[in-house]
């Protein structure tokens, strides 16, 4: 760092930090790093999508993009640029304001739920009691900027979306909530650091194996509530030409796909939280390797393996199932999925109340 | 116990995983794409692309405007006036044929008497004005001189099935 920054540099931007008062200093400090974890989240959306078409590509025997820049991964800025020169058309019999507002509804509570994520064992931008609820309630507002998004197009094909992708999200909604239950009751805690810090001490302690049919219903849940491939009928290309967000075009759908590749992300995070033990290193079982081995150690890599992995899981999903059928879906969330949480949890409940099994 | 079986199925998931496993075994197989402008796929001597008005290998014309082919094109795409030429043989003076009525069908090469009027292997080309869609006998007769050794050769390699 001394070699980077030069000396009088250093001095000012010291005097000036001291000359802060405590409480605008931690008002910096948490700026800076929310701008760091966002502008990270942002970027990794960028190559999420390109991530998208190569493993989809390459399922299907193609190569996926492969023209800009080296191995093609340019693709994801050209992409951006061309959305952002384009002309945003706001239709005219269209409720101006909820439709630009919209798209901000389905990013920003994308984005906000990263302040209670531990990326690291001491970083967490919001180190809350509450982060489980946070989470929730955040993950239930983007519903919003679906709904209004259709609504206020003012086009049948994207208020049919909005009705679908609505009754599909609050009905996969339950079933998250349910299964997360089983989690909170796991880990005993709603802060997710503790929830992390529980799942310590090998890949027998992660809640994969204890709570595996709640995983399963989790991780599907999080893919009908991003909307995603096979549960994309909010989209449905062939049906309803795009969904809630046929009207949107530039700036305004770029919003919306930032939204949807920040969900998935933000699933695959709180997957590898709730089940995969998040920071926890994949080999902190394997005493042999001695006290303090950097393979044991928690470490952010971990995290973002785990992430990429369910991600890809994500493409691997799009690239193999066709897309349900209205009431399959239904019936699939309110018939299968909350019945199955349910009996978890008793089973669960039952469990550690005569203290056996992983809970005692 | 049918039913038992069909639950047991349901819940391990046991079908959705053979649907995975069989696109991640595709994954890993090599992709079948050709990287178009720098590799083709391979062409058969019979490809039907462009056209072309070939000669004999004294300069002549070879096509005697007989019209077969105006007859036979099921697009109506070939249109052909004729009169004496200086020489005193029958020759075309008019001969075109719109590329965008054209079904590249091959039926005019087929009902030629002279191997006069042929497709040629050209398939990568491109019109940037109105108008170009329609190829005179000049131009016709240019491509036809330009690619000679390219057409002579297809046209050898498929005679003894013609």
């Amino acid at each position: 760092m001394k070699a980077l920054i030069p000396d009088f540099v250093l001095n000012a931007w010291l005097s000036v930090w001291g000359m802060l008062s405590p409480l605008m200093q931690y008002l910096v400090e948490t700026t800076f790093w929310i701008m760091v974890v966002m502008i990270s989240v942002i970027l990794s959306v960028a190559f999420t999508t390109y991530f998208e078409r190569k493993v989809i590509g390459s399922m299907q025997g193609r190569i996926g993009p492969n023209r800009v820049g080296p191995l093609g991964l340019g693709q994801p800025f050209a992409d951006v640029i061309k959305l952002l020169v384009k002309e945003v058309i706001i239709p005219t019999k269209s409720n101006r304001f909820l439709f630009i507002i919209a798209p901000l509804l389905t990013l920003i509570p994308a984005l906000a739920t990263w302040a209670v994520i531990p990326l690291t064992d001491t970083f967490v931008i919001a180190n809350i009691d509450a982060g489980l609820l946070y989470v929730l309630s955040l993950t239930s507002v983007g519903v919003y900027g679906v709904i209004l998004a259709g609504w206020a197009s003012n086009s049948k094909y994207a208020l049919l979306g909005a009705m679908r992708s609505a009754a599909q999200i609050v009905a996969y909604e339950i079933a998250m909530g349910f299964a997360l239950v089983g989690v909170l009751m796991a880990a005993g805690s709603l802060n997710l650091g503790v929830i992390t810090e529980a799942q310590s001490g090998g890949f027998l302690d992660w809640f994969l194996l204890p709570l595996l049919p709640l995983f399963f219903v989790y991780f599907i849940s999080g893919v009908a509530e991003t909307n995603r491939a096979p549960f994309d009928v909010a989209e449905g290309e062939s049906e309803i030409v795009a969904g809630f967000h046929v009207e949107y075009s530039g700036v305004a759908f770029v919003l919306f796909f930032l939204g949807e590749y920040a969900n998935i992300i933000l699933i695959s995070a709180l997957t590898s939280i709730f089940f995969l033990g998040g920071y926890n290193s994949f080999f902190e079982g394997w005493t042999f390797l001695g006290e303090g081995h950097f393979l044991r150690e928690p470490a952010l890599l971990w995290l973002i393996i785990k992430i990429c992995f369910f991600i890809f899981v994500f493409f691997w999903l799009r690239a193999t199932f066709p897309r349900y059928r209205y009431d399959q879906i239904m019936r699939l969330g309110w018939k299968v999925f909350i019945p199955v949480t349910i009996v978890w949890i008793i089973a669960e409940g039952v469990m550690s109340w005569m203290q056996v099994g992983p809970w005692a | 116990m049918s039913k038992l079986q069909s639950y047991i199925k349901t819940f391990t998931m046991w079908e959705l995983w053979q649907g995975l496993s069989v696109t991640l075994r595709n994954m890993f197989k090599p992709a079948v794409t050709v990287h178009y402008p720098e590799e083709k796929a391979p062409q058969s001597p019979r490809f039907r692309g462009l056209h072309a008005l070939r000669r004999y290998p004294n300069g002549e014309e070879r096509c005697i405007a007989c019209k077969l082919c105006e007859a036979v094109c099921p697009a109506l795409a070939i249109t052909i006036e004729s009169d004496v030429g200086e020489d005193g043989t029958r020759r075309t003076t008019r001969y075109d044929i719109d590329l965008f009525k054209c079904i590249y069908c091959g039926f005019c090469e087929e009902a030629c008497p002279v191997d006069a009027i042929v497709e040629t292997r050209i398939h990568e080309y491109h019109m940037e004005e109105p108008g170009e869609n329609i190829m005179t006998k000049d131009k016709l007769l240019a491509i036809g001189d330009k690619y000679d050794a390219m057409i002579s050769a297809d046209k050898g390699a498929d005679a003894k099935y013609r």
